[in-house]
Protein backbone atom coordinates (compact mmCIF):
# COMPACT_ATOMS: atom_id res chain seq x y z
CA UNK A 1 0.00 0.00 0.00
CA UNK A 2 0.99 3.54 -0.85
CA UNK A 3 2.54 5.95 1.96
CA UNK A 4 -0.74 8.47 2.87
CA UNK A 5 0.28 11.76 2.64
CA UNK A 6 -2.69 12.94 4.61
CA UNK A 7 -2.72 10.84 7.19
CA UNK A 8 1.31 11.80 7.68
CA UNK A 9 0.40 15.61 7.53
CA UNK A 10 -2.13 15.02 10.19
CA UNK A 11 0.37 13.67 12.28
CA UNK A 12 2.62 16.13 11.86
CA UNK A 13 0.24 18.77 13.17
CA UNK A 14 -0.04 17.84 16.20
CA UNK A 15 1.75 19.40 19.52
CA UNK A 16 2.33 23.38 18.99
CA UNK A 17 2.22 24.29 15.58
CA UNK A 18 3.55 27.34 14.75
CA UNK A 19 2.73 26.75 10.74
CA UNK A 20 1.57 24.14 8.99
CA UNK A 21 1.11 23.93 4.92
CA UNK A 22 0.57 21.61 1.67
CA UNK A 23 0.03 22.65 -1.61
CA UNK A 24 2.55 23.98 -4.16
CA UNK A 25 5.95 25.88 -3.23
CA UNK A 26 6.06 28.66 -4.77
CA UNK A 27 8.44 32.00 -4.11
CA UNK A 28 5.21 33.85 -2.78
CA UNK A 29 4.33 31.37 -0.61
CA UNK A 30 8.11 31.08 0.99
CA UNK A 31 8.00 34.92 1.22
CA UNK A 32 4.42 33.81 3.47
CA UNK A 33 5.94 31.37 5.84
CA UNK A 34 8.70 33.43 6.79
CA UNK A 35 6.93 36.18 7.57
CA UNK A 36 4.04 34.39 9.56
CA UNK A 37 6.93 32.16 11.34
CA UNK A 38 9.59 35.40 12.85
CA UNK A 39 5.99 37.37 13.87
CA UNK A 40 5.15 33.93 15.66
CA UNK A 41 8.78 34.02 17.10
CA UNK A 42 8.75 37.15 18.54
CA UNK A 43 5.55 37.11 19.86
CA UNK A 44 7.45 33.70 22.00
CA UNK A 45 10.09 36.20 22.67
CA UNK A 46 12.14 33.65 21.79
CA UNK A 47 15.86 34.36 22.72
CA UNK A 48 17.37 36.27 19.66
CA UNK A 49 20.01 33.28 18.94
CA UNK A 50 17.40 30.75 18.32
CA UNK A 51 15.19 33.03 16.44
CA UNK A 52 18.18 33.71 13.84
CA UNK A 53 19.22 30.29 13.80
CA UNK A 54 15.12 29.11 13.44
CA UNK A 55 15.14 31.38 10.75
CA UNK A 56 18.53 30.58 8.97
CA UNK A 57 17.24 26.73 8.90
CA UNK A 58 13.95 27.72 7.77
CA UNK A 59 15.05 29.30 4.74
CA UNK A 60 17.51 26.54 3.50
CA UNK A 61 14.81 24.43 3.92
CA UNK A 62 11.97 26.05 1.76
CA UNK A 63 14.68 26.51 -0.30
CA UNK A 64 15.86 23.17 -0.66
CA UNK A 65 12.05 22.36 -1.22
CA UNK A 66 12.06 25.30 -3.54
CA UNK A 67 14.64 24.08 -5.77
CA UNK A 68 14.32 20.32 -5.74
CA UNK A 69 10.64 19.19 -5.78
CA UNK A 70 10.26 16.96 -8.42
CA UNK A 71 7.18 16.73 -11.12
CA UNK A 72 4.39 14.88 -9.75
CA UNK A 73 3.36 11.30 -10.11
CA UNK A 74 1.23 10.73 -13.12
CA UNK A 75 -2.33 10.79 -12.75
CA UNK A 76 -2.06 12.74 -9.90
CA UNK A 77 -1.93 15.88 -11.07
CA UNK A 78 -5.86 16.16 -9.97
CA UNK A 79 -4.70 15.20 -6.21
CA UNK A 80 -1.98 17.29 -5.69
CA UNK A 81 -1.38 20.99 -6.84
CA UNK A 82 1.74 21.52 -9.35
CA UNK A 83 5.14 21.61 -7.18
CA UNK A 84 3.79 19.93 -4.22
CA UNK A 85 5.55 19.98 -0.43
CA UNK A 86 4.43 19.77 2.66
CA UNK A 87 5.82 21.80 5.83
CA UNK A 88 5.42 21.74 9.35
CA UNK A 89 6.81 24.06 12.35
CA UNK A 90 6.07 23.59 15.70
CA UNK A 91 7.92 23.66 18.41
CA UNK A 92 8.66 20.53 20.91
CA UNK A 93 10.12 20.23 24.26
CA UNK A 94 13.09 21.87 24.51
CA UNK A 95 13.21 22.25 20.67
CA UNK A 96 11.64 23.37 17.19
CA UNK A 97 11.21 21.25 14.67
CA UNK A 98 10.83 22.02 10.69
CA UNK A 99 9.67 18.98 8.55
CA UNK A 100 9.39 19.24 4.92
CA UNK A 101 7.98 17.16 2.54
CA UNK A 102 8.22 16.03 -1.26
CA UNK A 103 7.63 14.16 -4.01
CA UNK A 104 10.73 12.18 -5.33
CA UNK A 105 11.30 10.09 -8.22
CA UNK A 106 13.07 6.55 -7.13
CA UNK A 107 15.97 7.45 -9.60
CA UNK A 108 16.94 10.23 -7.07
CA UNK A 109 17.03 8.82 -4.25
CA UNK A 110 20.29 6.92 -3.88
CA UNK A 111 21.88 10.54 -4.93
CA UNK A 112 20.31 12.41 -2.04
CA UNK A 113 20.32 9.71 0.62
CA UNK A 114 23.99 9.17 0.08
CA UNK A 115 24.53 12.79 0.89
CA UNK A 116 22.61 13.08 3.99
CA UNK A 117 24.46 9.71 5.07
CA UNK A 118 27.95 10.94 4.31
CA UNK A 119 26.45 14.86 6.33
CA UNK A 120 25.02 12.69 9.53
CA UNK A 121 28.65 11.02 10.08
CA UNK A 122 30.70 13.95 10.28
CA UNK A 123 32.31 16.07 12.93
CA UNK A 124 30.91 20.37 13.44
CA UNK A 125 34.36 20.36 12.26
CA UNK A 126 34.03 17.92 9.23
CA UNK A 127 31.19 19.80 8.58
CA UNK A 128 32.84 23.61 8.39
CA UNK A 129 35.21 21.94 5.67
CA UNK A 130 32.86 20.40 3.47
CA UNK A 131 30.73 23.63 3.54
CA UNK A 132 34.23 25.77 2.74
CA UNK A 133 35.16 23.08 0.12
CA UNK A 134 31.59 23.43 -1.84
CA UNK A 135 31.18 26.98 -0.89
CA UNK A 136 34.87 27.75 -3.22
CA UNK A 137 34.36 25.03 -5.76
CA UNK A 138 30.87 24.08 -6.81
CA UNK A 139 29.11 26.37 -9.49
CA UNK A 140 25.76 27.47 -8.59
CA UNK A 141 23.03 25.72 -10.63
CA UNK A 142 20.79 27.50 -13.27
CA UNK A 143 17.93 27.36 -10.17
CA UNK A 144 20.57 29.10 -7.87
CA UNK A 145 20.94 25.80 -6.05
CA UNK A 146 24.72 25.64 -4.64
CA UNK A 147 24.53 22.01 -2.79
CA UNK A 148 25.07 23.76 0.01
CA UNK A 149 21.86 23.69 2.05
CA UNK A 150 21.47 20.27 3.94
CA UNK A 151 25.39 21.34 4.98
CA UNK A 152 24.34 24.18 6.39
CA UNK A 153 21.41 22.89 8.04
CA UNK A 154 22.99 20.28 9.64
CA UNK A 155 26.07 22.74 10.58
CA UNK A 156 23.57 25.22 12.21
CA UNK A 157 21.76 23.01 13.97
CA UNK A 158 24.30 20.43 15.36
CA UNK A 159 21.44 17.56 14.97
CA UNK A 160 21.53 15.41 12.43
CA UNK A 161 19.10 14.94 9.82
CA UNK A 162 16.07 12.95 10.32
CA UNK A 163 14.62 11.88 7.01
CA UNK A 164 12.60 9.17 5.66
CA UNK A 165 11.97 8.09 2.02
CA UNK A 166 8.28 6.61 2.23
CA UNK A 167 7.34 4.40 -1.10
CA UNK A 168 4.08 6.26 -3.01
CA UNK A 169 4.02 4.25 -6.30
CA UNK A 170 6.37 2.42 -8.11
CA UNK A 171 8.16 5.46 -9.73
CA UNK A 172 8.01 7.80 -6.39
CA UNK A 173 9.40 8.16 -3.22
CA UNK A 174 7.46 10.55 -0.61
CA UNK A 175 10.68 12.25 0.74
CA UNK A 176 10.74 13.57 3.94
CA UNK A 177 12.99 15.58 5.98
CA UNK A 178 12.87 16.89 9.79
CA UNK A 179 15.38 19.40 11.56
CA UNK A 180 15.71 20.09 14.66
CA UNK A 181 16.88 23.26 16.48
CA UNK A 182 17.62 23.11 20.17
CA UNK A 183 16.46 26.32 22.57
CA UNK B 1 31.82 55.08 -13.03
CA UNK B 2 28.02 55.37 -11.94
CA UNK B 3 27.88 54.59 -8.34
CA UNK B 4 25.25 51.52 -7.60
CA UNK B 5 22.92 52.44 -4.72
CA UNK B 6 19.67 49.50 -4.48
CA UNK B 7 17.33 49.87 -1.14
CA UNK B 8 17.05 47.01 0.82
CA UNK B 9 14.11 44.32 0.43
CA UNK B 10 12.41 41.46 2.61
CA UNK B 11 14.66 39.45 0.45
CA UNK B 12 17.50 41.25 -0.92
CA UNK B 13 19.97 43.94 0.90
CA UNK B 14 21.03 47.56 0.59
CA UNK B 15 23.56 48.22 -1.42
CA UNK B 16 25.67 51.19 -1.80
CA UNK B 17 28.88 50.90 -4.24
CA UNK B 18 31.36 54.11 -4.96
CA UNK B 19 33.74 54.48 -6.88
CA UNK B 20 34.65 57.61 -6.07
CA UNK B 21 34.59 57.18 -2.44
CA UNK B 22 36.18 53.79 -2.43
CA UNK B 23 32.90 52.29 -0.80
CA UNK B 24 31.45 49.24 -0.93
CA UNK B 25 28.60 47.86 1.43
CA UNK B 26 25.76 45.52 1.82
CA UNK B 27 23.46 45.04 4.27
CA UNK B 28 20.78 43.46 5.48
CA UNK B 29 18.88 40.16 4.49
CA UNK B 30 19.92 38.61 1.18
CA UNK B 31 17.88 35.11 0.98
CA UNK B 32 16.71 35.50 -2.44
CA UNK B 33 15.68 32.02 -4.04
CA UNK B 34 18.38 33.03 -6.94
CA UNK B 35 20.99 35.23 -6.00
CA UNK B 36 22.84 35.06 -9.16
CA UNK B 37 20.40 37.40 -10.60
CA UNK B 38 20.83 39.71 -7.63
CA UNK B 39 24.39 39.75 -7.52
CA UNK B 40 25.71 39.05 -11.10
CA UNK B 41 25.60 43.79 -11.87
CA UNK B 42 27.42 44.28 -8.38
CA UNK B 43 29.98 41.65 -9.58
CA UNK B 44 30.20 43.19 -12.42
CA UNK B 45 30.89 46.35 -11.09
CA UNK B 46 33.57 45.14 -9.40
CA UNK B 47 35.45 44.28 -12.57
CA UNK B 48 35.20 47.61 -13.80
CA UNK B 49 36.24 49.12 -10.59
CA UNK B 50 39.01 47.11 -10.86
CA UNK B 51 40.74 48.66 -13.59
CA UNK B 52 41.52 52.05 -11.54
CA UNK B 53 40.69 51.51 -7.95
CA UNK B 54 41.22 53.59 -5.72
CA UNK B 55 44.67 53.66 -3.24
CA UNK B 56 42.12 51.95 -0.47
CA UNK B 57 38.79 50.72 -0.68
CA UNK B 58 36.86 50.02 2.58
CA UNK B 59 34.06 47.31 2.36
CA UNK B 60 31.21 47.01 5.01
CA UNK B 61 29.59 43.76 4.97
CA UNK B 62 26.31 43.82 7.43
CA UNK B 63 24.34 41.26 6.93
CA UNK B 64 21.40 39.82 8.98
CA UNK B 65 20.64 36.39 7.55
CA UNK B 66 22.02 35.20 3.91
CA UNK B 67 21.46 31.52 2.28
CA UNK B 68 23.52 29.30 0.93
CA UNK B 69 22.70 30.83 -2.66
CA UNK B 70 23.86 34.01 -1.78
CA UNK B 71 27.25 32.72 0.44
CA UNK B 72 28.31 31.69 -3.27
CA UNK B 73 27.82 34.94 -4.89
CA UNK B 74 29.03 36.86 -1.79
CA UNK B 75 32.26 34.92 -2.44
CA UNK B 76 32.03 35.88 -5.82
CA UNK B 77 32.31 39.78 -4.88
CA UNK B 78 35.26 39.33 -2.35
CA UNK B 79 37.02 37.56 -5.39
CA UNK B 80 36.72 40.44 -7.33
CA UNK B 81 38.05 42.60 -4.16
CA UNK B 82 40.84 40.36 -3.30
CA UNK B 83 41.82 40.86 -7.34
CA UNK B 84 42.07 44.55 -6.38
CA UNK B 85 43.87 43.96 -3.34
CA UNK B 86 46.61 41.36 -5.34
CA UNK B 87 47.18 44.43 -7.69
CA UNK B 88 48.44 46.50 -4.53
CA UNK B 89 45.56 48.80 -3.76
CA UNK B 90 44.63 48.54 -0.35
CA UNK B 91 41.17 46.62 0.86
CA UNK B 92 39.77 46.28 4.14
CA UNK B 93 36.65 43.94 4.57
CA UNK B 94 34.81 44.55 7.78
CA UNK B 95 32.37 41.90 8.85
CA UNK B 96 29.68 43.09 11.09
CA UNK B 97 27.86 40.65 13.13
CA UNK B 98 25.51 40.88 16.37
CA UNK B 99 26.50 40.24 19.52
CA UNK B 100 25.06 36.86 20.15
CA UNK B 101 25.19 35.67 16.72
CA UNK B 102 27.68 33.04 16.42
CA UNK B 103 26.90 31.59 13.18
CA UNK B 104 27.15 34.92 11.94
CA UNK B 105 30.51 35.40 12.82
CA UNK B 106 31.85 31.65 12.07
CA UNK B 107 30.27 32.88 8.12
CA UNK B 108 32.98 35.74 8.24
CA UNK B 109 36.04 33.70 9.59
CA UNK B 110 35.13 31.10 7.08
CA UNK B 111 35.14 33.84 4.13
CA UNK B 112 38.46 34.86 5.79
CA UNK B 113 39.90 31.78 5.63
CA UNK B 114 39.39 31.74 1.80
CA UNK B 115 40.47 35.26 0.49
CA UNK B 116 43.73 36.84 1.17
CA UNK B 117 41.96 40.15 1.97
CA UNK B 118 42.52 41.38 5.43
CA UNK B 119 39.39 41.03 7.43
CA UNK B 120 38.26 42.89 10.08
CA UNK B 121 35.45 41.22 12.41
CA UNK B 122 33.24 44.10 14.10
CA UNK B 123 30.81 42.97 16.84
CA UNK B 124 27.52 44.82 17.09
CA UNK B 125 25.73 45.32 20.91
CA UNK B 126 22.37 44.20 20.66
Amino acid sequence: MSFNIQDYYSELNEGEVLLAYKGSISSDLINNVLDTVESKLQDFNEHSKVRKKVYNVLVESLQNLYHHIDDLPKNYEEEFDERFGILVVSKETGRYRISTGNFIKNTHIAKLEEKIKKINTLSKDDLKEMYKYILNHQKLSEKGGGGLGLVDIARKTGNKLDYRFQVFNKEYNFFILSVYISD
Amino acid sequence: MEPISIEGTAKTPSVQFSSKEGIIEIKGRSIPENSVEFYKPLVDWLEQYKASPLDKTKVNIQLEYFNTSSSKCILDVFKKLEAIHKGKNEVEIYWYYEEDDEDMLEAGEDYESIIRVPFKMIEIAD
